[in-house]
This record gives C-alpha cells, sequence and structure tokens, in this order.
C-alpha cells in the first residue's frame, strides 16, 4: 500500500472521519475532529503505523495531511 | 531559539510597540473593548511612553464581557474557566491563528527545560477532563495544551477521579528508567502523585514536574513551594520541578520557575508588573502588590494587558537564572471573589 493510502487509513480512523472528507487537502483546525485532541490521537496513531517519533516542533508543526506525508518520508518511509 | 533571552530594557522597548499595536487592534475589532477603554478615558490612537502606562483590563472583565476581537464565523475555540459561585467563567475566544499562535509559543517557552524530544509523559488528572472538546475547562485546556510535548500519556486518576496507583507503577516501570515527563495542577500532584509515590516508594528521579495552579489548598496545610521542592525531593527522587503561573485569560503564556526555584521569570513576549493595590502606582523590587500581565499573544481577544486578582512580588531584575524580571506570586488578593481554577478540583474524593 503506498504511504498516501496507508496514511488515509491513519486519518480516518483516528480522526473517525466519514467517507466523504476529502483527506488528503485536509488541514489542522479544519474540521472540528482535527482539532487540539484530534491532534493527540492522530500523532499517536500516525506513529503505531509508520514506526516513528516526531519531536514536539513536528507536532507543532503537522499543521495537514499534506505536512504529514512530506515528515514521514523525511523519515524514508517510502512512497 | 530560546524565548529566554531578553533583557528588561530591550524586552520593554520591543514589548512596547506591540502591545501598543495590539490595544489598536482590539479597540478596532472589540466594539466592548473599545467601549471600556473609552470610558477609562483613554482615547484612541493614544501612544504610550512605557509600559506601565498601557490601558490594563480587570481579569474578570472576562466573565461579565464578551470580549473578543474575532467575528462569530472564525471562533474555533471557546475557553472557560471554572466559574465559582456567583462569579460565572469567563469567555475566552480563539480563531484558528490564535489556537496555533498559544501552542506554538507554550511549546518554545517549555522546551527550554524539556528539550525537543517528546518524552513519555504521565498526566496527573484525568482523562474525563478533556471529554468536552468544543468547551475547555481551564483544567482541560491546561492538560491538553501540555499534551502535545509528550507521548505514550498515561493518566494518574481514573474516570472517577481516583487515584489509579497500577496505572503510575505500569508507567514508572516501563518509562521510569529515562527521562519523562510529569504534568499537572499543584494541589493534585502533591495528593495523588507526591503521597501516593511516598506511600508506594516510587521513584520518580528521572522525572521532569510542570506543575501549576495555585498554592491555596497547599498552604492550608503548611506546604509551600520551598517544601514541596524539599518532600519531592527527600521522598521520591524527584528533582527537576517547574512550577509555572499562567491564565485562561492569556492562554500560551507562561511565567516559568527557573532552574534555581522558587522564581517566576517571563519569556520574551511577556512582562509583569507589580501595583500598589491603593495608588496603582508600580512597586519597587521587593514590594508585595497585585500582578499586571502582558503578553503579545492574545489578537483574537483582548487580552493583552490584564490585571490579575493575584498578589506577587518581584525578588530582582536581571539577576537570576534568566533575564528579565523575577517573580513569585503570593496568592489572591484577600477581597477577590473566589475564582477557582483548578482549586475548584472536587475535594469530595472519598480517600
Amino acid at each position: 500500500m503506498s504511504l498516501n493510502d496507508r496514511l488515509r487509513g491513519v486519518f480516518v480512523d483516528a480522526l473517525q472521519l466519514d467517507d466523504d472528507v476529502d483527506v488528503e487537502n485536509l488541514k489542522y483546525r479544519d474540521i472540528e475532529a482535527w482539532d487540539s485532541v484530534g491532534h493527540m490521537a492522530l500523532v499517536a496513531a500516525i506513529e503505531d503505523e509508520f514506526d516513528v517519533q516526531f519531536e514536539t516542533e513536528q507536532v507543532i508543526d503537522m499543521s495537514s495531511f499534506k505536512v504529514a506525508v512530506d515528515m514521514l518520508k523525511g523519515f524514508g518511509v517510502s512512497e | 531559539m530560546s524565548v529566554f533571552g531578553r533583557g528588561q530594557a530591550e524586552r520593554e522597548t520591543a514589548l512596547l510597540a506591540e502591545l501598543t499595536e495590539l490595544t489598536e487592534h482590539h479597540r478596532a475589532n472589540s466594539e466592548q473593548y473599545d467601549r471600556i477603554l473609552s470610558a477609562l478615558g483613554h482615547k484612541s490612537g493614544a501612544s504610550f511612553d512605557s509600559l506601565k502606562s498601557l490601558p490594563w483590563l480587570p481579569v474578570r472583565m472576562f466573565k461579565t464581557h464578551d470580549l473578543k476581537s474575532i467575528p462569530d464565523s472564525e471562533v474555533f475555540k471557546v475557553l472557560t474557566s471554572s466559574g465559582t459561585t456567583g462569579g460565572g467563567a469567563s469567555r475566552i475566544y480563539l480563531d484558528k491563528d490564535a489556537a496555533a499562535v498559544q501552542t506554538r509559543q507554550l511549546g518554545a517557552t517549555l522546551q527550554e527545560v524539556l528539550g525537543g524530544k517528546r518524552l513519555p509523559m504521565l498526566m496527573v488528572d484525568t482523562i474525563g477532563i478533556i471529554k468536552n472538546r468544543r468547551s475547555f475547562s481551564a483544567r482541560g485546556a491546561g492538560v491538553l495544551g501540555m499534551a502535545t510535548f509528550g507521548r505514550s500519556h498515561v493518566y494518574a486518576l481514573d474516570e472517577n477521579d481516583r487515584p489509579d496507583v497500577e496505572a503510575v507503577k505500569g508507567f514508572l516501570e516501563k518509562h521510569g528508567h529515562e527521562p519523562f515527563l510529569i504534568f499537572g495542577f499543584t494541589f493534585m500532584v502533591w495528593q495523588y502523585l507526591y503521597e501516593v509515590a511516598r506511600d508506594h516508594k516510587l521513584d520518580l528521579s528521572n522525572g521532569i514536574l510542570i506543575h501549576s495552579g495555585g498554592w491555596k489548598k497547599l498552604i492550608d496545610i503548611a506546604v509551600d513551594n520551598s517544601e514541596f521542592r524539599r518532600r519531592f525531593a527527600t521522598d521520591t527522587g524527584l528533582t527537576q520541578i517547574y512550577n509555572y503561573y499562567g491564565m485562561i485569560e492569556q492562554i500560551g503564556t507562561v511565567f516559568l520557575e527557573g532552574k534555581s526555584g522558587n522564581s517566576l521569570y517571563c519569556p520574551d513576549f511577556a512582562d509583569v508588573i507589580i501595583r500598589n493595590p491603593e495608588t496603582w502606582e508600580e512597586q519597587p523590587v521587593g514590594e508585595p502588590g497585585v500582578i499586571e500581565v502582558l503578553s503579545t499573544l492574545p489578537r483574537s481577544y483582548p487580552g493583552h494587558v490584564l490585571l490579575t486578582e493575584d498578589l506577587g512580588v518581584v525578588h530582582g531584575i536581571d539577576d537570576g537564572d534568566w533575564p528579565g524580571k523575577r517573580f513569585s506570586v503570593l496568592g489572591r488578593l484577600p477581597r477577590a471573589e473566589a475564582r477557582g481554577c483548578s482549586d475548584t478540583f472536587s475535594g469530595a474524593i472519598a480517600s
């Protein structure tokens, strides 16, 4: 499965998103589910799925699905 | 980049320009705020020669007035203080930008003592505190704001607010041999962590404790900041302890205790002024008075210059662990209406 597909799955599960949400264009605080509570759940779920550990700065900077993709590539997760 | 770098003179010059701009911004965007300042005799467009001449808002205004500088459609989060008898609660309105800025600046402040890595985190609270996500209590906002700085969060209280000793033991077995973060409100940390750790002989020596929330209940049992630090060190091995002072009406700004203990410091984007409660003049170093807090963070609501209901004293300027003023909070103003915050945590827990 591609990085995008895996990450989309994590977003949908962690934020309990409906099917019609455009996950790949989602930004932090765009929707109620991705508020600071959702963010903590999301970060933990991404870390579990990809076996990575984000630093504080990265958690704060993870402002969209796309940014999360770039960060994971930075960890060497292949597309 | 450190946010504990500005000496007092440099800080005052920088903050005066920013806070003057913010005062105008809030006047232009909050009719209520503009009306209050006008009623106090402040004309818009005024310039100020020092931080102490900036108009302040009594913090309780956020209980009696809906003060926000953003349109209703931009409101992303409403924070409420836990109001007590007859008081009502403060309501603080954040838009997306304000929510992001407060997290970022709180992060910059705490990284000074925590470093950049997220540490395993023990929350001395219950997960129930963040259940209602549209509206957080002061305690919920504190817990959640802090959660960002940790990982693998474990809560030391169960959902019925009872100490979960097994959870704490499990956390320490897994993470106690490496640096870990502990967060909680001062009174709860004492009652639900210190006492539990002492009674169960738990080793907290690798912990870094960040705590806040008032000393009233602890002073009643003769535990002040020095005693708190001493007892934790003696009985649990915990020596890295950082108290902070902050309020929901200036979310994201925390005045953090330095490494040496017993003094709080202002991050570069904030300052304090201690005022004589009768003349409202600034008190000299060493003289207690009412604490005014200034911060450049509040842009979505006019909380940038606030007169608190707390008493404090400046101990020194540019002479401590970090530059700027160092101060202590001495307690509530005697006649201030009991305001609650984390002190309202129910005392009704069966012990």
